[in-house]
């Protein structure tokens, strides 16, 4: 791959990472996701980004769910409120 | 029945009873938001006594405010709204010199630019669920600026959509999306560190899985090269 062509890339990388959180959720507009996908048939390192990016929010998707509130703050909640009775 | 009243029966409650101080009605409340609150603080803060004041003072407030309440946000945005600020009172007592929420950072030079380029999608599904990534999630998520980590907690953790965050920031929907983009990034550099490391951790068990198979099926020629390679 000549130097040029590098160069060209590159610019194009840094011009679209804005976009590539809005890719990821499915919102960005048609116009720019046509560029950027156009953009990452040639560009190995954006797509790795791309792909990398869509993981990242999806573990955190992922693993958030989970979280119930712990028992023990549930109740000093409940009760700090005056409404232990309803606790479940 | 006005608009108002009709956005917090869309969410499940009446507001007639939250107001007239219905107890059952308002442990329903708690009952309902009490995790995400809770969950919303202690990612903010990594403290449990500092987010367990946070999730107690948030709804004391929300109970004394009820009657002002003017419904023209979701109930749960406005609590997220009271958690919030609770968090960032917190946050401005412990370090002082923090950067204000409202202080614009969209100015500042764009996105850090990619460092980390391993592709680590390909890793088993166990290795993301481990306790050992979930302590790595937390602690990334500790490493963002808090005017980002905010953002992104409200929408990624608990997934509140672009303009319920810019709602309880009271922030531009544009401010939300450019936070969120930066806090993602840097995220991702954060888990490309671990997980690119762990692809290259399983990459040479496996190497070494296939030499130990191809020394035991008596490949001469591969243990001669092997030998030749010890032996400088």
């Amino acid at each position: 791959m000549d130097e040029t062509k590098k160069k060209h890339e590159h610019k194009d990388c840094r011009k679209l990472l804005g976009s590539l959180s809005e890719y990821v959720d499915g919102e960005l507009n048609e116009e720019l996701c046509f560029v950027l996908e156009q953009h990452m048939e040639d560009c190995e390192d954006c797509k790795i980004v791309v792909d990398t990016l869509r993981k990242t929010v999806n573990i955190y998707h992922m693993t958030a769910e989970t979280g119930a509130l712990p028992g023990d703050i549930q109740q000093r909640l409940y009760k700090s409120l005056n409404i232990e009775e309803y606790l479940e | 029945m006005n608009d108002h009243e009709n956005k917090v029966e869309d969410e499940g409650f009446s507001l007639k009873l939250l107001q007239g101080g219905n107890p059952e009605e308002f442990s329903r409340l708690v009952n309902m938001y009490s995790s995400k609150i809770y969950r919303l603080a202690i990612k903010m803060l990594n403290q449990q006594q500092d987010a367990e004041d946070v999730l107690q003072e948030t709804f004391l407030k929300a109970y004394r405010g009820l009657m002002s309440f003017d419904g023209r946000s979701k109930l749960s945005t406005w609590l997220f709204r009271i958690a919030t600020n609770e968090a960032l009172m917190i946050l401005r007592r412990k370090h002082p010199d923090f950067l204000s929420i409202d202080e614009s950072i969209e100015t500042e030079e764009g996105e850090q630019e990619p460092v980390q380029i391993i592709d680590w999608c390909c890793l088993p599904e166990n290795e993301f669920l481990s306790e050992e990534t979930r302590k790595l999630l937390d602690a990334a998520v500790q490493t963002l600026p808090e005017s980002l980590r905010v953002v992104f907690i409200l929408r990624d953790i608990n997934n509140l959509s672009t303009h319920e965050t810019a709602e309880v920031l009271g922030l531009s929907d544009t401010a939300v999306k450019t936070r969120l983009s930066r806090a993602r990034l840097r995220l991702r550099e954060e888990l490309s560190a671990y997980f690119g490391e762990r692809v290259n951790v399983i990459r040479e068990a496996q190497r070494n899985e296939s030499i130990e198979i191809s020394s035991r099926s008596g490949e001469k020629l591969f243990l001669r090269s092997k030998g030749e390679d010890e032996n400088g």
